[in-house]
Parts: C-alpha cells; sequence; structure tokens
C-alpha cells in the first residue's frame, strides 16, 4: 500500500491530509493577551476607552438563557466597580441586529453592548460556552475566565477577582 | 487487454480530498460552535412543543404499533451553560 503512495499520489495523499487538518484557532484563555478589538465590524456603539482599565468582557447571546439572567448583576457590578476602573463589555453573537437591539432595549443594561454579528471576535477568542465572561487586567492580559453564568455564585467570583485586579494599580507607563 | 485496478490508497486519499473540498472535513464544518447555537435554541426546534400532537402521535403509536413510552430524550437548547 505504501509503495501506491508515490509521485502525484502522493502529493494528492498530502493534500488530502493537510485539508483534514485544518487547524482550529486555540481558545483564550487566562496569562493570554485578549485579542484586539476592531470596532469597525463590533454594531451598537462607541467602545469606551479600554487602556489602563480592568476590563470584564461577556459573550452573550439573545437566544441564550443564562445571559438574559447575567445582565442584572453585570449592571450592579458596573454600578459598584466602574467609578475605580472597571469597564464591562458586553459581546453579542446574535446574528440579527434586530434580536440584539430588543435585547438591549428590554434588559436596559447600564453597561456598554456592542454586536459581533460577524463573530469576529468571538472567533478569535474561541469561548467554550455560552455565555462566557473574560477579566482583562489594566495592562491587558486575561487573569480570570468563567464559561456559564451561574447566579450568586460567579457574581461572587466576580467581585473577588475584579476587587483583586482593581487592587493592583495601574501599571507604569 | 488488462485493465489497471486503483488501489485502495489511491481511493482513499481520491475520498478524503473529495470530503475537503466539499468542506465536510474540516474542523468548523463538523463542529457547531457555541455562538453558533440560535438556531438550535429555537422554540421550533424542540419537537415537543406542540401537547396536542404528541397526544394524536402517541395515540397512533400505541393503537397501530403497540408501541407506548419511550419518549424520555426531547427538547431543544442551546447547550448553554
Amino acid at each position: 500500500m505504501v509503495s501506491a503512495l508515490r509521485g502525484p499520489r502522493a502529493a494528492l495523499a498530502g493534500a488530502a491530509f493537510a485539508l483534514l487538518a485544518v487547524p482550529m484557532p486555540a481558545q483564550v484563555k487566562p496569562g493570554d493577551s485578549f485579542p484586539s478589538i476592531d470596532a469597525s465590524v463590533l454594531a451598537g456603539g462607541p467602545l469606551p476607552v479600554t487602556s489602563g482599565k480592568v476590563v470584564l468582557f461577556d459573550f452573550w447571546a439573545s437566544w441564550c438563557a443564562p445571559c438574559k439572567a447575567s445582565f442584572p448583576a453585570y449592571s450592579q457590578l458596573s454600578s459598584d466597580y466602574a467609578g475605580r476602573g472597571l469597564v464591562i463589555i458586553a459581546v453579542s453573537v446574535d446574528d440579527s441586529p434586530d434580536a440584539f437591539a430588543a435585547f438591549v432595549a428590554r434588559m436596559r443594561p447600564t453597561f456598554t453592548t456592542v454586536d459581533d454579528a460577524q463573530h469576529r471576535l468571538v472567533g478569535a477568542v474561541q469561548v467554550p460556552t455560552m455565555p462566557t465572561c473574560y477579566l482583562v487586567d489594566r495592562t491587558g492580559k486575561v487573569r480570570f475566565m468563567h464559561a456559564g453564568f451561574h447566579g450568586g455564585q460567579t457574581e461572587r467570583d466576580l467581585r473577588s477577582e475584579i476587587e483583586r485586579l482593581l487592587a493592583e494599580g495601574a501599571p507604569a507607563p | 487487454m488488462s485493465t489497471k485496478r486503483p488501489s485502495i490508497a489511491l481511493l482513499a486519499a481520491l475520498g478524503l480530498l473529495a470530503a475537503g473540498v466539499a468542506g465536510c472535513s474540516t474542523a468548523s464544518a463538523v463542529r457547531v460552535r457555541p455562538w453558533e447555537r440560535g438556531a438550535l435554541a429555537d422554540a421550533a426546534m424542540n419537537p415537543d412543543r406542540d401537547p396536542l400532537a404528541d397526544a394524536m402521535g402517541d395515540h397512533v403509536n400505541f393503537s397501530r404499533e403497540a408501541a407506548n413510552g419511550g419518549k424520555g430524550v426531547g427538547g431543544s437548547g442551546c447547550g448553554c451553560n
């Protein structure tokens, strides 16, 4: 069988296996730098300044029930910590701009919401489940991530982690 | 006159190549990612969404095929959390 794969046949087989081996982008994990955000592909509003801030990126969708449960908690976190340097950016993965807009109008979040309808950012991050949030420190490095939203437990964990990151202070210029 | 039959290895390679070109074997094609499950979460994907149709189907299964039960798995969803 091996002797049959020579010359053009070997090239053909190589091409076939190369197609099979298309790599998926790696998931962003704690310790990694969070991918840069291209505001031009995100609909929904201007992005806040994140330089030197602790940023919570939340990936959500209007069809995801735990995402709906998480929004009041994030609104509370935003009102509690925004003054100390926390920025929350909730990135929707909804294909439909109407579904995104209706969800935002219904939930009235006090933090920034944008729509990644083309799945560029979520594709770069490769979230493991919906919702998933990432806590990014003032240097732009992912420090904590939460796959799923589990009510009070997730909120308590986030509070503790946000306090820790805010206490680290601004990076040296 | 003798005809030369293609080897199994060549046929396998051709099959893999065809699958790859058709998009059937790439990682993106074989796995629905968590952020692509909006359609799965739609109510229309729930096979138990109509109680009347469920009852009628159960009746037909029981009266015509003597089959009953075995419907423990159902529902739709995005697989969130």
